[in-house]
């Protein structure tokens, strides 16, 4: 039974991340770090646990008697068949109902995803014109202008007169942004005022003022109240800036820094330019340096040295071969020396030829008494007449003639 | 043409010439030409704001229909 009264209790969203005022009483800190409470008022009481993982980030104390206002959801104990108001969020109540009903609508546009940063415009870096949406007669709107002014006077500044507090205000700032949407021609929109109570700022809490901006096409700054105010088109904007004059200083850039940016980027120009034309101008020295005809020079130098090389290693190589050719060329000469007749001739022997017909007379039977010879000699020939013949074996003659002169000798 | 361009325009192409300069990759010829419309972008910026005058106007409905004018500072 407990557990389907848990199941049907805690299924309802009704009953989930809800926000409940009231007093705190029965105020127990359990040694688990867990805090146990009933909040109530004038009609009813309601059981309540903070868990330690929720009260731990608590900036103030709970105490006995405190008003809260409290967020969480309904959840059953089932031990002790009990419901609980399972606490996850808790503001002291100084501010009232007021209060509650910002952190509700805040809580509900938060779900509903206007407050999601994939919708968040960019703010432009230099505005040409930009439209402030605020009273006229409030120190927001001369902060914003003497502060922009002072800083960006590039900046042109539209303002839509508009109420920023009471009962017409919130559909009066509805309207001007519309306005500023379809006729302004400007490039941003600070929405904003200077500070007040929570009542005063209230138009900024409203919803339909949310969804305005949220609607807006051009990116809105919201600048409401001081540092500390926080409200709902603080968070719906595109950008929050803590109060009108900081919206000013975010809304344009400080002209004096631009100028010293741009004359750094400038200087940048120049010496970029110079570092250019150093580089280049080196490159060209180097180009320059390599024409030198002093270069030139040692490149027809080194030309001549290897061709000079090639010519010896050809001189050298041929002169190795006229030897080797002479070489045998004499060794030839000496073998045709060998079996030449002129050796045979300085050695006292002779050549006889019948003439005219020059025919080798190698025995007696190839010539006859009277005919006409010439016989050749070592240094050269004699014509002559043979004047006998005799047929005789002549090497028998010489060895006999030898051996008579032996025998004279013996 | 340039002096239509805005102010957030013209100082991004000083930029962008700038780092262009610096990477040094152009022909001189190049080089020159966005050196000179850099040097001439720097100066339209300086003028830009230095001559620059805030106008501040206020923007109201008159008889049904829009009008810009002044807005005096009381």
């Amino acid at each position: 039974m407990t557990k389907y009264i848990k199941e049907k209790l805690c299924s309802d969203t009704n009953l989930a991340d809800i926000w409940i005022a009231g007093e705190i009483s029965n105020f127990v800190h359990h040694t688990s770090g867990h805090f146990y409470f009933t909040l109530k008022d004038e009609a009813s009481q309601l059981p309540c646990a903070m868990f330690r993982w929720a009260n731990e980030s608590l900036k103030f104390e709970l105490a006995e008697g405190l008003k809260i206002i409290a967020r969480g959801n309904i959840d059953v104990y089932a031990p002790q068949g009990r419901y609980n108001f399972v606490v996850s969020e808790v503001h002291p109540k100084g501010m009232g109902e007021l209060y509650l009903k910002f952190l509700q609508l805040k809580d509900r546009l938060a779900k509903e995803g206007l407050f999601d940063v994939q919708y968040k415009k960019p703010i432009p870096k230099f505005p040409r014109a930009i439209g402030v949406l605020t009273s006229t007669t409030g120190a927001a709107i001369r902060d914003i202008i003497n502060i922009s002014g002072r800083r960006f006077p590039y900046s042109d500044i539209l303002v839509v007169p508009t109420l920023v507090q009471g009962e017409r205000a919130a559909a009066d700032i509805v309207h001007s942004i519309e306005l500023l949407n379809s006729h302004g021609g400007v490039d941003v929109i600070i929405v904003g005022r200077g500070g007040g109570s929570i009542e005063d700022l209230w138009p900024f809490n409203e919803e339909n003022v949310a969804r305005a901006i949220f609607d807006s096409q051009i990116p809105i700054i919201s600048a409401v109240g001081h540092e500390t105010d926080f409200v709902i088109s603080d968070f719906v904007a595109d950008l929050r800036a803590p109060t009108p004059s900081a919206a000013a200083e975010l809304v344009v850039p400080d002209g004096n820094e631009l100028a010293k940016h741009i004359a750094m980027q400038r200087e940048a120009a120049y010496q970029g330019m110079r570092a250019y034309l150093r580089v280049n101008a080196k490159h060209m020295e180097g180009l320059t340096g390599a024409l030198k005809p002093s270069l030139l020079m040692d490149r027809v130098f080194q030309f001549q040295q290897t061709s000079d090389a090639l010519t010896s290693r050809i001189l050298k190589h041929m002169e190795h071969s006229m030897d080797m050719w002479r070489g045998r060329y004499s060794a030839l000469n000496e073998m045709l020396d060998a079996v030449s007749p002129l050796a045979t001739l300085n050695r006292g022997y002779s050549i006889t030829l019948n003439m005219p017909d020059e025919a080798v007379v190698d025995s007696v039977a190839k010539t006859a008494k009277g005919q006409d010879v010439k016989i050749i000699v070592s240094d050269g020939e004699m014509r002559c007449t043979v004047n006998s013949v005799e047929e005789k074996d002549i090497i028998q003659k010489i060895e006999t003639e030898k051996d008579m002169k032996k025998e004279k000798e013996d | 043409m340039e002096q239509d361009i805005t102010f957030e325009e013209a100082l991004e192409r000083l930029e962008g010439i700038v780092s262009t300069l610096e990477a040094g990759q152009l022909s001189l010829d190049e080089s020159l030409k966005k050196f000179e419309e850099g040097i001439r972008l720097s100066r339209l910026c300086n003028d830009k704001l230095q001559k620059a005058h805030q106008r501040v106007e206020k923007l109201v409905e008159k008889n049904g229909e829009l009008v810009k004018e002044s807005l005096q500072e009381e």
